[in-house]
């Protein structure tokens, strides 16, 4: 009995271990004593994670514009052709299936048209990656971001969300009311579903996170109700999650609300969050038409960004790696923030014309 | 084996059950089936049965069966009726109350909530019915009801946070879903969105009174087995007529902390504790949107939460931050 007993433990024992994460970890505080607020991380993931490396060395910045070169260059025109081809080989390493190449936006006999839609959808994310490196400094600082940031060598970031379409009433039953599934947007929890996109879809103004009360007893400045704070709680499950923070990264969990007992990264957080909402709102969700059904939600909404998508489990993505500096062309120069619809392509070229207007980029 | 080790029962009867006493007038019937089991013998009485179920108990059970078979296949709907999918999904399904805009409505439509309040509704009453059970039964045996005012605390608190603050507040998405993450999920919201029930002193309270109970359990439990050998666990005895165990146990406290509880009081001390903790829980619910919407707020009014220095950190939308 009692060697059953034991024999039974010891293959038990380790189960209760699974969920135990094993490696090396590194703890630090990072507010007041005595107020929980420490960060404990994987040691390993702390470290900036290897990014590809130029395609080749940089080159200057001189020489004559392409604005001047091609025929329907239209947000790297302020750049040096060297720059520009320089760019454009980057930018295939990142984004193109390895086995496309140059021909995943372009057609090859004409490399001016943009009879593919990747083509159009590659144009409005430069103009996007532009705008994020100079508008939105103070989310993602002087590292800036390039497309590698998202794509991470695949054409459809591995990371996205869709409206959820469990939305619709089926009857008397089987309501799940929008929430008590576990997705990823609300990490996993059975927090409500429509979370991420209630604060991160953009445009109108976004439902409020700020589900506390600023006065010590009730009044009409907040009637919010338990059920609506859910979705407060898990936008923040999904900050949380896509960050590998807890609450007290940015919060003193005393209270939540109070800005001045919080850290610092709760500004940028705040800044993140008005930045993924201009993503999804002026850049994503206008190329609707331009995307092809498989690249769109059940609803028909293209794939959108969230916090998940750049971070993936780090505070900073790729671990801090300065990735940017690397690509002058895309932290800096002009880009349109106009939520219409991207101009209509020119009239195709003739291929002679064409093949002449626009020397194929290195690969 | 140790020669006192103390089991529960060291010797199991097998004989013609024992049926109890005659039942008053105006009882019904009880059920009389009875069987022994060797294995409840062990942590109990091996003897099953007899079981006095009475209307009250019928039906308690008939809504106690309802509210289960209401929740259950609601959720087993929310999967389309996919078995593989309600057992892996049990954990984050739920039946959700109405939502804000029904406010404090009675018949709400099923989807929107309608299946909740039935839900509601049957399990409030099969508890309550249970309760009448736990009451009548107590006095046809001729005992005090302590049993029936100890789980009536309990009652308090559960109808506190699913229907009596829910009706103060005029809304019914106040309160709890049934399920097992989403339950706990309105708990942790419940606590954000009023500024956190930790500054509550009467959850405060309610965690004294149930660590508390857990604490005087684990001493009494802890002082009547180590008693045993000479006869402790016969402690309703020990009340009447003390013996060496009631003696020792007593001397044991005194020695360790100078007082000791006497074999009568120590149950009165549990038994107050526990009631406290969902009396005192329940106020505190109770208290919580209807008088004070931010307990941080007013523990720091009242000098009860700690000021740490000032971060620096500024409201970037500029719409102020109270507290501290």
């Amino acid at each position: 009995m009692t060697r059953i007993l034991s024999v039974a433990l010891a293959v038990l024992a380790p189960l209760a271990l699974g969920a135990c994460e094993l490696a090396p970890k590194t703890t630090y505080q990072n507010g007041y004593r005595g107020t929980g607020m420490n960060t404990v991380k994987v040691s390993a993931a702390a470290a900036a994670e290897d990014v590809p490396a130029p395609p080749y060395t940089p080159p200057a910045a001189g020489g004559v514009r392409t604005a001047s070169l091609y025929q329907n260059v239209q947000v790297l025109t302020d750049v040096s052709d060297d720059q520009f081809n320089y760019t454009m080989a980057a930018i295939t390493q990142w984004v193109a299936p390895a086995s496309e190449g140059c021909n995943y936006c372009h057609n090859p006999a004409n490399m001016a048209s943009d009879e593919k839609y990747t083509k159009i959808v590659a144009r409005r994310m430069l103009q996007m990656t532009r705008a994020i490196n100079q508008v939105n400094k103070n989310h993602v600082g002087n590292t800036g971001v390039t497309c590698w940031t998202c794509h991470r060598g695949e054409a459809i970031p591995s990371e996205y969300w869709a409206l959820p379409s469990d939305q619709l009433q089926r009857g008397i039953v089987g309501n799940r009311r929008g929430q008590n599934a576990p997705v990823s947007n609300s990490a996993y929890s059975s927090l409500p579903n429509m979370a991420v996109a209630n604060y991160l879809l953009g445009g109108e103004t976004p439902q409020s996170s700020r589900v506390i009360s600023k006065t010590v007893h009730p009044s009409p400045a907040n009637t919010i109700s338990t059920m609506e704070s859910e979705s407060s709680y898990a936008i923040m499950m999904h900050i949380s999650q896509a960050l590998g923070v807890n609450c007290t990264y940015c919060h003193n969990s005393q209270s939540f609300q109070s800005w001045a007992t919080s850290n610092p990264p709760r500004i940028t957080a705040y800044r993140g969050l008005d930045m993924v909402r201009s993503i999804n709102f002026q850049y994503i969700t206008p190329l609707a038409s331009v995307f092809p059904a498989h690249r769109k939600g059940e609803l028909g909404d293209p794939f959108k960004v969230n916090c998940t998508t750049c971070h993936r489990g780090q505070n900073k993505p790729m671990g801090g790696a300065q990735m940017a500096k690397d690509y002058p062309a895309l932290t800096a120069g002009s880009y349109a923030t106009a939520t219409a619809a991207m101009p209509p392509a020119p009239a195709p070229l003739a291929p002679a014309a064409a093949s002449q207007a626009a020397p194929p980029a290195p690969n | 084996m140790a020669r006192y080790q103390n089991i529960f029962t060291q010797v199991q009867l097998r004989t013609a059950p024992e049926m109890g006493i005659a039942l008053p007038a105006g009882d019904e019937p009880r059920i009389h089936a009875t069987a022994f089991n060797y294995w409840l013998g062990k942590i109990g009485q091996a003897q099953l049965g007899p079981v006095y179920l009475g209307w009250s108990g019928v039906a308690s059970l008939i809504f106690g069966f309802l509210w289960f078979e209401i929740v259950g296949l609601n959720m087993l709907a929310s999967v389309d009726w996919d078995p593989i999918q309600f057992a892996r999904q049990l954990p984050w399904l739920a039946l959700e109350p109405p939502g804000p805009q029904y406010g404090f409505q009675f018949f709400v439509p099923l989807a929107e909530g309608g299946w909740w309040q039935l839900a509601g509704f049957s399990l409030t009453a099969s508890v309550l019915l249970w309760w009448v059970r736990t009451y009548t039964r107590a006095r046809a045996l001729g005992m005090g009801t302590h049993v029936a005012w100890a789980f009536l605390s309990a009652i308090w608190l559960f109808l506190v946070i699913g229907f009596i603050r829910p009706m103060f507040m005029g809304s019914w998405a106040e309160s709890v879903p049934f399920g097992i993450f989403p339950h706990l999920d309105w708990t942790a919201a419940f606590s954000i969105r009023y500024g956190n029930l930790f500054y509550n002193p009467f959850h405060a309270l309610s965690i004294a009174f149930l660590y508390g109970s857990t604490l005087l359990f684990a001493m009494h439990g802890a002082t009547i087995l180590a008693v045993g050998r000479y006869g402790g666990e016969r402690e309703i005895e020990q009340i009447t007529d003390r013996g060496t165990a009631s003696e020792r146990a007593a001397l044991f406290w005194r020695w360790t902390m100078g007082f000791n509880a006497t074999m009568e009081s120590i149950h009165r001390w549990a038994w107050w504790f526990a009631v406290l903790t969902t009396l005192t829980g329940g106020i505190g619910i109770l208290l919580t949107g209807t008088v004070v919407d931010n307990w941080y707020l007013w523990a720091q009014q009242h000098q009860y939460a700690p000021a740490y220095p000032d971060s620096g950190v500024v409201d970037p939308a500029g719409l102020g931050s109270v507290g501290q």
